[in-house]
């Protein structure tokens, strides 16, 4: 039989969630350095390309003009003579807004599709559960490729393409969530005092779920730039915005001739997407201090 | 017994629901692509002939109403009939087939290989949380996420092809190995896989590493992992015998779940190092505007998925006696 | 050996713990006795060190960032501490078995039953595989489960708490040891399978001469089955004694408070208050010089605070370690 004794209990003022996984965000060493590198990497595209002013599309010298030799040119050149320093500083742009939109986009879809499978449960449940494993069971990068190639290549395209794939994970984590909140006491509560559903969803249990959908947002985005970079890199992005991939995909045929055209802007997509996914693991802690502690 | 039975029945009844939704799915795009359904079909190629059109409308049936054209499209599908390739000039069915067998041999090395290599780093990352080896392959996943698959080929390529030539970077075979005994050719084939499937499968040693790490951890902290303390196990059977099996449940969730980025990963791969797959044929097919052959690759890929979230549910059960007839 | 030499003597033991606030010093000069074929009930409030001295005696302590700082665990004449992790194995299971709280967390749930308990057979007995099964057929049959021979195949899930508990027990002394450890072994079960758990323990005593060291908090339990009662406070022992001293004359005010405020055996369903010793444990960071029990007790006085009580043996081998009894005796 217990002897219950009160624990002592913890003279922690009480803050809100938001602020104290701030805090605990804020301590993550890692999370930080992403932090630093993500916005080094967005200041960079933003104001680069007018700083050094050459067009990435413009020959700027003779072709493969190998790196740190020439002042004017000094990453380098590409097969065709274009300044490699030029593309890696603005083609960041496409890749970024391309993977935050399709991000957007498939955390909406993923969203709205878990949110009502996981609130009406049920039929609808069973029905939006089959249409998930639909989307599953597509491979992503050639579904996009479809849909691409179909229509004609453009960004808008692209990010709908992106979009489309990416949103079965959110949709699962949004169910799961969605189930496990809308029995909650609040949830119970505002229906009595006569809460609609949408009302209900949007209002009460959305807000309660976000940490997690938060966390997956951030892992999407960071995918989402990768499948941008592997379209272009393929040549099914649009051919007249320079990006990171489409560097990479235009000087495939000559890589053993100009290491330094593919190398740089290969290693300026990875810097992105690790700095995204160092936040998205900081997230993770700050939301779940119990793995934290370990 | 016959509850089981009828569980495999209605599992198999499901995966045949996906392979018709999939089919669906390929008959709204080829019909809500903008232009002609038969443009679509024989591919702009530099304006098809009156007369090929009008053989594909009446082979197709497109004259006739959208509900019957889409019961016509799945029966035929359903035949293996996938149309034909109008650059190829060849039924679409034995193209892939053709291609399926370097694809299933590149995604199954690199999916086999990394699950090996990853759970056995995690495994000894989680005997010591906290030592450098631990911290390594923390870095090291983190690493071969960020990567972008086709990248760290051309990576490999330019190692391989500049620095020190001891790799072939393309293609399965050799030319000059054409006619060589049985052995050889394999050996030949092998060697042309290195490169490809370790491009493939970094991505996923770096992302089961993390995940059996973090799983092992997980399951050693739990009572039965005492249990098996205080009965006197050793470290080892205690490590893979009782904590494994265990740890081994999410890991084989993640591998079927990512079973369709896998053979996403393969295309880029294949790409890089022209290896003769369904990947480069599908890149092949847009070039050449070649549809058929493209919602070929696109409905054979997802039948590929379909297969391996089976076996992963299979396996699953192997695992976890909890689940068996569920 | 001499038959007066206790089969486990557990002297001066030492436990620390490493947490993010500090070291904790969760064990402090633990000290007792176990004699073959006797059984030691140990009580004390929740986070008082039971478990840790069980895991301790079986070498299971996590290091780091758990650290055994000193003492000594004898056993059959030699010093556990001192073996070696490969003999500590042939030791644990083998001589030393323990079964815990969680019987439903406790198997493994990916192996039958029987896999599990023949495991430990042919680890230390080194049957073969069908031999090994056989003698769990035989303890599964011993512990009361029925038709043992089918559900040696089962898996862990497949069995109610109480019967997991009895699978525990099964192959806790399928090597016939010399001590049997059992940690709360009902706790976590419904009352009425709690008394058959300790039923089965106490036959089990009765039938393979097993000395059992008897962790709860169940005081009838402790009066039904022990032969001698340590009580434990805050990583201390505060009183040691024949179960019939401690429960008709306890000395120490915390034993004292520890019966008043247990329940008659199963009268008190769980969950329903129990009257509490008022006051909390302190926190075993940093320990102060004086009784840990000083804040706590009614009868506290000045000397409490300052310096620690010695232990002082009355008739019987009846400890107690507390000033009030210095003050009656001198
Ligand atoms: N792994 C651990 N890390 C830190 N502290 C621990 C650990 N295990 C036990 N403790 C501490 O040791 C003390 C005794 O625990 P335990 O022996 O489990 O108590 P009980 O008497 O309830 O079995 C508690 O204060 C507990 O917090
Ligand atoms: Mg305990």
């Amino acid at each position: 039989m217990a002897v219950t004794v009160p624990s002592p209990t913890p003279t922690v003022e009480a803050m809100s969630p938001w602020l104290e996984a701030w805090r605990v965000f804020r301590s993550n060493k890692a999370a930080m350095l992403g932090l630093v590198i993500l916005s080094v990497i967005v200041l960079t595209m933003s104001f680069g390309p007018s700083l050094y002013g050459v067009a990435p599309f413009d020959i700027a010298g003779a072709p493969f003009t190998p790196p740190f030799t020439e002042p004017s040119v000094w990453l380098g050149t590409d097969y065709l003579g274009r300044d490699v320093l030029a593309g890696v500083l603005v083609g960041g742009r496409a890749t970024v807004l391309v993977g935050l939109a399709a991000a957007t986009v498939a955390v909406t879809i993923g969203v709205s599709i878990g949110a009502l499978a996981g609130y009406f449960g049920g039929w609808v449940d069973t029905a939006l559960s089959r249409v998930t494993e639909l989307f599953q069971v597509l491979p992503a990068l050639l579904f996009a490729m479809v849909l691409v190639t179909l229509f004609t290549p453009s960004l808008t395209v692209v990010i709908f393409a992106i979009g489309i794939v990416a949103w079965t994970g959110t949709a699962r984590l949004a169910r799961a969530e969605f189930m496990r909140l809308r029995h909650l006491e609040y949830a119970n509560a505002a229906r009595a005092i006569g809460a609609g559903p949408l009302r209900l969803m949007l209002r009460e249990i959305l807000p309660n779920a976000l940490p997690p959908l938060i966390v997956s947002a951030t892992l999407i985005v960071g995918s989402a730039i990768l499948f941008e970079a592997g379209l272009s890199f393929l040549g099914l992005s649009d051919a007249n915005v320079m990006s990171w991939g489409l560097m990479i995909g235009s000087n495939r045929r000559n890589i053993l001739e100009c290491w330094w055209a593919v190398t740089f802007p290969g290693a300026a997509i990875f810097l992105t997407v690790l700095a995204v996914s160092l936040i998205g693991d900081g997230l993770n802690d700050a939301f779940n201090p119990k793995l934290h502690l370990r | 017994m016959t509850r089981n039975l009828w569980l495999v029945l209605r599992r198999l009844g499901l995966a045949f629901g996906l392979v018709l939704a999939v089919l669906a799915v390929n008959f709204t795009l080829i019909h809500s692509a903008p232009g002609d359904p038969a443009m679509v079909i024989a591919g702009e190629m530099g304006g098809a002939d009156e007369a090929a059109m009008a053989a594909i409308r009446k082979n197709y049936g497109l004259d006739k109403p959208l509900p019957e054209q889409f019961v016509t499209y799945i029966g035929r599908s359903l035949h293996g009939d996938l149309g034909t390739s109008y650059t190829y000039n060849r039924p679409v069915s034995e193209l892939i087939l053709d291609r399926l067998g370097p694809t299933i041999l590149l995604v199954l090395t690199a999916l086999l290989g990394a699950i090996c290599i990853g759970t056995l780093m995690g495994v000894l990352a989680s005997r010591r949380p906290d030592s450098l080896f631990s911290g390594v392959v923390t870095v090291f996943s983190l690493i071969g996420y960020a990567m972008p698959v086709f990248w760290t080929g051309i990576l490999l390529v330019i190692l391989f092809g500049k620095v020190w030539p001891i790799m072939p970077i393309a293609g399965m075979r050799d030319v000059r190995m054409m006619g060589a005994g049985t052995w050889a050719s394999m050996l030949d084939v092998l060697h042309h896989l290195v490169l490809p499937a370790v491009t493939l499968g970094l991505i996923y040693v770096a992302q089961y590493s993390r995940l059996a790490r973090a799983s092992m951890l997980e399951v050693l902290g739990s009572d039965y992992i005492r249990t098996a303390r205080a009965k006197g196990l050793g470290v080892w059977a205690v490590t893979f015998k009782h904590a494994l099996r265990n740890a081994m449940m999410p890991l084989v969730t993640i591998a079927g779940l990512q079973f369709g980025n896998l053979i996403s990963g393969a295309v880029l791969v294949e790409t890089v190092f022209s290896w003769p797959g369904l990947g480069t044929l599908a890149l092949d097919a847009i070039l050449g505007r070649d549809y058929p052959t493209l919602l070929g690759v696109l409905t054979f890929s997802a039948i590929l998925v379909i297969v391996a979230n089976l076996l992963t549910d299979v396996s699953y059960r192997w695992i976890d006696p909890r689940l068996r007839g569920r | 050996m001499t038959e007066y030499s206790p089969l486990l003597s557990v002297k001066g033991l030492g436990v620390e713990f490493r947490t993010r606030r500090g070291v904790a010093r969760v064990l402090d000069d633990v000290g007792f006795e176990l004699h073959r074929g006797q059984t030691l009930g140990v009580v004390g409030e929740s986070g008082c060190g039971k478990s840790v001295t069980a895991l301790a005696v079986m070498q299971l302590i996590s290091q780091p960032p758990g650290r055994i700082t000193g003492g000594e665990v004898r056993f059959d004449g030699r010093d556990l501490l001192q073996f070696s992790e490969s003999e500590m194995r042939r030791v644990r299971g083998n001589r030393i078995s323990m079964i815990f709280q969680e019987p439903m967390t406790s198997l493994n749930p990916a192996y039958t039953v029987g896999d599990q308990i023949a495991e430990a057979v042919r680890l230390h007995e080194g049957l073969s595989k069908a031999a090994s099964l056989a003698r769990a057929v035989e303890m599964l049959d011993a512990v009361g489960i029925p038709a043992a021979a089918q559900r040696l195949h089962e898996y862990p899930h497949q069995f109610s708490g109480g019967m997991r508990q009895r699978v525990m027990i099964a192959m806790a002394l399928a090597c016939k040891p010399d001590v049997l450890i059992a940690d709360e072994p009902t706790t976590a079960l419904d009352v009425t399978v709690q008394a058959q758990i300790f039923d089965l323990i106490a036959d089990m005593r009765e039938r393979t001469g097993t000395a059992v060291m008897l962790i709860t908090h169940d005081m009838g339990a402790i009066a039904e089955m022990a032969d001698r009662v340590v009580v434990m406070y805050a990583g201390r022992i505060v009183e040691a004694g024949a179960v019939r001293d401690i429960l008709s004359a306890p000395q120490h005010p915390y034993t004292r408070g520890l019966i008043a405020c247990a329940p008659g055996r199963r009268t008190v369903a769980p969950g329903q208050p129990l009257e509490e010793i008022p006051g909390t444990v302190p926190s075993l960071l940093e320990r102060d010089a004086g009784c840990l029990f000083a804040n706590r007790c009614a009868k506290v006085m000045p000397r409490c605070r300052a310096e620690l009580p010695p232990v002082t043996t009355q008739a019987g081998g009846h400890q107690v370690a507390c000033w009030l009894n210095q003050e009656t005796s001198a």
